[in-house]
């Protein structure tokens, strides 16, 4: 068999997803079982000690973005794998990863909910929990991967935003996403771009400031057991790390986490454009969904009607600008969601009301056809 | 030599946040004179803890220290222990912190048996909080959230430790700092997971409350509730009725987590 060859894999997105955790240096996965994610945990469960990377299965959700909050201060590339009930009880320490600036993967496979929900079926009924589920003003990274190949690319991706970034990165996968199968090539690790955090340079005696920002805003940070000794809370701090309760430096910190990921947004945003240059009726939609509207775009083109696919790869921070610019001549927009209507609110915010905007939306835990999607692009 | 207890202390971070009268400050100095009798280096330990007044105690030190959220300081500190095995990891935290919100994360932690030391400053109520009943607020004692009395039955937090695994168990009283030091340092020594119930006083609101009286009257009361577990056999049964027993009440040989999880790794490499 060819080195070409060799590398060509049929994976489950859960799978690539694992994959592209450890080529981008994943060395410690806390988790507990869930479904549709568990082959995460299962997969690297026997996979990580054969790399002398940690895996180890936590009592509950709490403790296991606890446990990968502390792995990463003791240095590690660290993830952990849920769905909707999971990412519930994981978002007060998610709030404290992203208050106290440590960076690491959370991966969401998205059910059907509320509360248990539908535990095997698709959904993106998480979107908006995803932006807004921990308490406090806070900055989210989330990316959503449509195949199997992104899955594993945006897995790397999660990572080194994770790094650049000093914070808590969301993968966003649906079940249909993270158990299709696909052909995909695993790269040789040298052809990856992969991220470390930055690490101080201060000599003995210097004061390391673990919150002082750097020019673009991040932090540079040392990992516990270096030789620099530093504190960490969740309180609002100053730029040492310790409680602050001086208003002007709890505005400014508080102000820095969101400005951090603004200020660095480019780096971070990922989409795809699909036949938008002339679209006069635009499709907006992510996940295995876009699938299905890549469908219904090119059977409406064949009935004539000029229409396009915006699809954000990155929701959050939001791609404003390319989907006001793919917006550019549509008359009307529609937002096909596994949910009952959640980033399309994203999108009115964006384009606001010079579009006619309109969901497609289910939530009975089958995937949208791309028939639905075309009835409402021809109006029908 | 005496030690000097500046060495390990943040002094920029004083005046410290304790009430006079608090028991909290003399655990920390207890874990400040274990650690400097173990000679660990300040770089090699991470001190963990959640929220609470107990729980502010890392900020005070001068090592490498993490202040979670509520009750979760031992999901962190397993993830530290795991990630750099290297690291002496002492995690700090108050009844309510361990035994309520963290119960969960306590028993399990216990039953893994990783190389930390868990001091729980155990002063029988939420102290930072304002004074309401914790889970090992005597049964019959006031809080502000059982203003009649708790009707509920306390956690015994060595009885817990012990049933559900920690291989080091013991308890101390603040007024005694030799016991403390001793039980301290041995749970510190101890390879694999060790549990302290360090009782501290909370005058502010426990002693108010409950017509206790001051710091030391406190003390006295929380001796005359305990015996020496060295003595127990020369104690009658009634003399031990109801009565806490303080020193090392359990120790036991078992694998630690981080050493099974090496030798995982290396049968792993022996395969290939
Ligand atoms: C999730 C959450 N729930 C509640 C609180 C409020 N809270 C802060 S400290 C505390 C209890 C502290 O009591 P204890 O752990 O016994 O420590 P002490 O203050 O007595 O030392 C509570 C309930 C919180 N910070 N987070
Ligand atoms: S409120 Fe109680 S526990 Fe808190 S510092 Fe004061 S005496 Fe100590």
């Amino acid at each position: 068999m060819s080195e070409h060859a060799k590398r060509v894999r049929f994976l489950s997105g859960n799978e690539a997803c694992s994959l592209g955790a450890l080529a981008a240096g994943c060395r410690f996965f806390g988790g507990y079982p869930i479904s549709p994610s568990s082959e995460i945990a299962e997969f690297l469960s026997g996979q990580l000690p054969k790399v002398g990377g940690k895996f180890i299965q936590m009592e509950d959700e709490i403790a296991s973005i606890g446990a990968i909050l502390g792995a990463s201060l003791a240095g590690a590339k660290t993830m952990t794998a849920t769905s909707g009930p999971g990412l519930s009880l994981m978002q007060e320490n998610l709030g404290f990863g992203m208050m106290a600036e440590i960076p690491c993967v959370v991966v969401d496979v998205m059910r059907g909910g509320p509360s248990t929900g539908n535990p095997t079926g698709p959904s993106q009924s998480d979107v908006m929990a995803l932006r807004w589920g921990t308490h406090g003003d806070h900055p989210v990274v989330v990316v959503c991967p449509a195949s199997i190949k992104e899955v594993y690319y945006g897995t790397i991706d999660c990572f080194n935003y994770a790094e650049m970034m000093r914070t808590p990165v969301i993968l966003a996968m649906d079940e249909i996403t993270a158990h299709m199968r696909e052909k995909i090539e695993i790269p040789a690790p040298e052809e990856l771009h992969i991220e470390y955090r930055r690490k101080p340079t201060v000599k003995p005696g210097e004061s390391y400031f673990p919150y002082q920002p750097a020019q673009d805003l991040v932090p540079v940070m040392a990992d516990y057991g270096e030789g620099i000794r530093y504190h960490v809370t969740g309180l609002n701090h100053d730029k040492t790390g310790f409680p602050t309760g001086n208003p002007e430096i709890m505005e400014e910190g508080n102000r820095r986490l969101l400005e951090k990921i603004e200020h660095n947004k480019e780096k971070l945003l990922k989409y795809e454009e699909y036949k938008v240059s002339d679209a006069e009726v635009l499709v907006v939609a992510y996940g295995s969904t876009a699938r299905s509207a890549k469908r219904a775009v090119d059977d409406a083109r064949e009935r004539g009607v000029k229409a396009g696919l915006f699809r954000p790869i990155t929701l959050y921070p939001i791609p404003d600008k390319a989907l006001q610019a793919a917006a550019a001549k549509a008359k009307r927009v529609i937002v096909p969601e596994m949910n009952l209507g959640q980033y399309i609110m994203i999108v009115e915010r964006v384009l606001g009301h010079s579009v006619k905007l309109s969901g497609v939306n289910l939530v009975n835990g089958e995937p949208i056809q791309p028939s639905r999607i075309l009835s409402a692009i021809m109006g029908e | 030599m005496a030690m000097d207890y500046f060495e390990y202390l943040r002094k920029d971070k004083m005046p410290h946040i304790w009430c006079p009268g608090c028991g909290h400050g003399t655990i920390v100095k207890s874990i400040l004179r274990a650690i400097d009798k173990l000679q660990w280096k300040k770089d090699d330990v991470v001190v963990v803890s959640g929220i609470g007044c107990s729980s502010r105690t890392p900020g005070y030190l001068d090592f490498n220290t993490l202040h979670t959220t509520h009750g979760r300081a031992l999901a962190f500190a397993t993830g530290i222990k795991v990630a750099n095995p290297k690291l002496h990891v002492v995690v700090v935290a108050g009844d309510g912190d361990s035994m309520a919100i963290g119960g969960n994360h306590f028993i399990h932690t216990c039953r893994r048996n990783l190389d930390i030391t868990l001091v729980v400053y155990n002063n029988n109520i939420y102290g930072m909080t304002g004074g309401q009943a914790s889970p090992t607020t005597f049964k019959g004692s006031r809080g502000t959230t059982a203003p009649y009395g708790a009707i509920e039955d306390p956690f015994d937090v060595c009885e817990m430790a012990k049933a559900a695994g920690a291989s080091f168990v013991a308890r101390a009283l603040d007024l005694d700092a030799v016991a403390m030091d001793r039980v301290i340092v041995a749970a510190m020594e101890n390879k694999g997971f060790s549990v302290v119930d360090a009782w501290s006083q909370c005058t502010t609101y426990f002693g108010r409350q409950n017509k206790w009286g001051s710091a030391s009257d406190m003390m006295d009361r929380y001796k005359e509730m305990t015996y020496n577990v060295k003595a127990a056999d020369k104690l009658a049964p009634e003399q031990k009725a109801g009565k806490f027993p303080l020193g090392v009440l359990h120790q036991v040989q078992r694998t630690e987590w981080c050493e099974q999880y090496d030798k995982l790794i290396e049968s792993l490499k022996a395969r290939d």
